[in-house]
């Protein structure tokens, strides 16, 4: 099985299942809110692929393509955001907080930022030789405490790895009404090595990322990745103020997925699909089919 | 633990904290020796545990959350907050992560920090350097909040905190506590008893005058008020003829029934309560002593009363200041008006 294909299953398995949030959520089965990643997934398959067992994982609200890359289980986040016993934290967290192994997602944004960089610093001190990734985004870029720990992130050398998802607009604020400067001068400010890509293709995204990654096993320290990249769906759901028109343009233009499907056989591709649309089936039914979480609060 | 202060209680217990367990780290501002922190409270500590003790920039919002960071992956980090009038800063890591991780993760992990932050005025530092702000992180699920007393063993509620806590505490450290002497009953004009409620370590301390006609007043304080409560309740035995006694709880919060019961004991024997605290009034912890007084079944409430600061920021100077703050003649002539 070649690696081009493994990574054509992450994306589509991403794909699947955010399309399954959304097709879903009038049905009611659902609590609350989503993000979903729709457009996003090469930058999660192209980071996520050179973890090692036991480098940690920071997400944010927009988490369900970082799990899903990071080898989490379909059916346990669709019962989790559906309120189920079986969900990833028995229905306590819901779609922007949850943990799994050494994956952690928090909705408070630039709150995961100095707790990854803390995180990170644990697994130097102890000489675990793990390392911590934080996903944030180009609207985090407008919280204080980011900065606070990127400077100290520098000072102690913490080996934390913090990619800047720039979709280029904050829920429905585009990014030239809240961000000043450029992105890439916010860290390198601070002495922290930083790569940066304007693609959705995941094949220029991996070895990048890997790069870094390797530099900071060698040399630890923090390092960022700025992924220029586009948001197919709304925020959360059906609150898109983008024309349709540029909506349609950049699935057209940039699309990880049918740009990574260029490189698979017609026969591969369909293979994938079947399967991965069986599997994203399957765990949906069966989330739904699981138990509600008994009502006793606990402290 | 006698003819000691505060200071080298708390000093003490950090040093024992550190020698007994490496995954004890203390981050903060100005640590270092020779300064030690600007109270004092980690001098010698950098020179005996270099790699430990991280003196960190200005961000006490980072500190906070990266501390929290290495608690989440099996440090037991404090974090001392230089002035407590910083922990503004630090609310969003306190309340929408450290305190939420354990509950919201199921019970999946674990968030072993102690946040030190020196609280309190009467040095006449001003409205940014002299406030008692725990009341804003009292009811915070998650969250414990301690406040040592002279009349116990400061250091060793820290290091139990540090060392067997496996959640967040705020520990709020009064500064004139700091130079008081820690208290002996031996040869004093008090009885103490200690009672620590099932599902916590932190103490509650009940002083009663000894030999004394039964008490018709409950003094609720702590921290540094409990000291001049005490003060208090000996003026108002010999220049008024009131016996009261005075509860001490070093827990502030959790504020749940087992907590409460030590204090609630001594209200259903005199049926008098007289709640007292340094922060301000409105909305602040006497007030909800006395509500648990209140909803309390078994307790006839004769009177009720609070003494706390004024409802405005701190003066910076000593006489606008001592006039805002309660002193040993406001809670004296509180508990005229009771009894």
């Amino acid at each position: 099985m070649s690696d081009d294909l493994n990574l054509y299953r992450t994306l589509y398995r991403i794909r699947r299942f955010e399309e399954t949030i959304l097709d879903e959520f009038s049905s009611g089965v659902f609590c609350g809110t989503t993000h979903t990643y729709l457009g996003q997934e090469a930058n999660a398959a192209g980071v996520l692929s050179h973890l090692n067992p036991g480098d940690i994982v920071f997400s944010n609200h927009r988490c369900h393509g970082h799990f899903i890359a990071y080898g989490g289980d379909m059916r346990a986040l669709f019962a989790e955001l559906m309120g189920k016993a079986t969900g990833i934290g028995g229905g306590r967290g819901g779609s922007q907080h949850i943990h799994w192994r050494d994956f952690y997602s928090n909705g408070i944004l630039g709150s995961t930022v100095p707790i990854s960089t803390g995180a990170a610093l644990a697994e130097k001190l102890t000489g675990s030789g793990a390392i911590a990734v934080v996903f944030i985004g180009d609207g985090t870029l407008g919280e204080g405490v980011v900065y606070e720990s990127l400077n100290i992130a520098s000072l102690w050398g913490a080996p934390v790895l913090y990619v800047v998802e720039n979709n280029r607009i904050a829920q429905t604020t585009p990014i030239q009404l809240s961000l000043a400067g450029d992105i890439p001068a916010r860290f390198t400010a601070f002495g922290i090595p930083t790569s940066e890509l304007d693609t959705s293709d995941v094949t220029e995204i991996l070895p990048v990322a890997g790069q870094l990654i390797s530099a900071m096993r060698a040399q630890p320290g923090p390092r960022a990745l700025i992924l220029h990249t586009h948001r197919f769906g709304p925020h959360s759901k059906g609150d898109d103020t983008r024309p349709e028109d540029e909506v349609a343009r950049l699935r057209a233009e940039r699309d990880p997925l049918s740009i990574h499907a260029a490189r698979l056989s017609a026969k591969d591709r369909a293979a994938v699909t079947k399967e991965v649309d069986a599997e994203v089936a399957q765990a949906f039914a069966q989330a739904q089919a699981d138990p509600a979480p008994q009502a006793a609060p606990t402290p | 633990m006698t003819n000691t202060t505060v200071l080298a209680s708390l000093n003490s217990a950090l040093q024992h904290a550190m020698q007994s367990d490496e995954r004890v780290y203390l981050l903060g501002e100005d640590l270092l020796d020779p300064y030690g922190g600007a109270f004092k409270i980690t001098r010698g500590l950098s020179s005996q545990f270099p790699e430990r003790v991280l003196t960190t920039p200005v961000s006490e919002a980072a500190i906070t959350g990266i501390a929290g960071g290495m608690a989440l992956r099996g440090m037991r980090p404090v974090v001392e907050i230089m002035f407590g009038d910083f922990i503004t800063l630090i609310a969003d890591q306190v309340v929408n992560s450290l305190t939420k991780f354990r509950w919201m993760y199921n019970d999946q992990v674990a968030v072993p920090i102690v946040i030190r932050a020196p609280m309190g005025g009467r040095r006449g530092y001003g409205p940014t350097h002299s406030q008692t702000l725990e009341k804003l992180f009292l009811g915070v699920p998650g969250l414990r909040v301690l406040a040592p007393t002279a009349l116990g063993n400061p250091g060793e509620l820290l290091s139990q905190a540090i060392l067997q806590d496996d959640g967040p505490v705020l520990f709020v450290e009064n500064k004139l506590l700091y130079l008081t002497q820690l208290f002996n009953p031996a040869g004093s004009d008090f009885t103490l008893a200690v009672s620590t409620p099932p599902d916590t370590y932190a103490p509650t301390y009940t002083l009663a005058l000894r030999d004394a006609p039964p008490p018709s007043l409950t003094l609720a304080a702590y921290g540094y008020m409990a000291e001049l409560a005490r003060e208090a309740i000996i003026k108002l035995a010999y220049q008024h003829e009131i016996f009261a006694e005075l509860v001490v709880p070093t827990q502030l919060a959790p504020f749940d029934a087992p907590t409460l019961a030590p204090l609630l004991d001594s209200v259903r024997r005199t049926q008098r309560l007289l709640a007292i605290e340094e922060g301000t009034l409105a909305l602040g912890w006497g007030a909800e002593i006395l509500a648990g007084a209140a909803e309390d079944q078994g307790i006839v409430l004769q009177a009720a009363r609070r003494v706390a600061a004024a409802d405005l920021p701190i003066p910076a100077s000593v006489p606008l200041e001592a006039a805002q703050l309660p002193d040993v003649e406001s809670i004296v002539q509180a508990a005229k008006k009771m009894v």
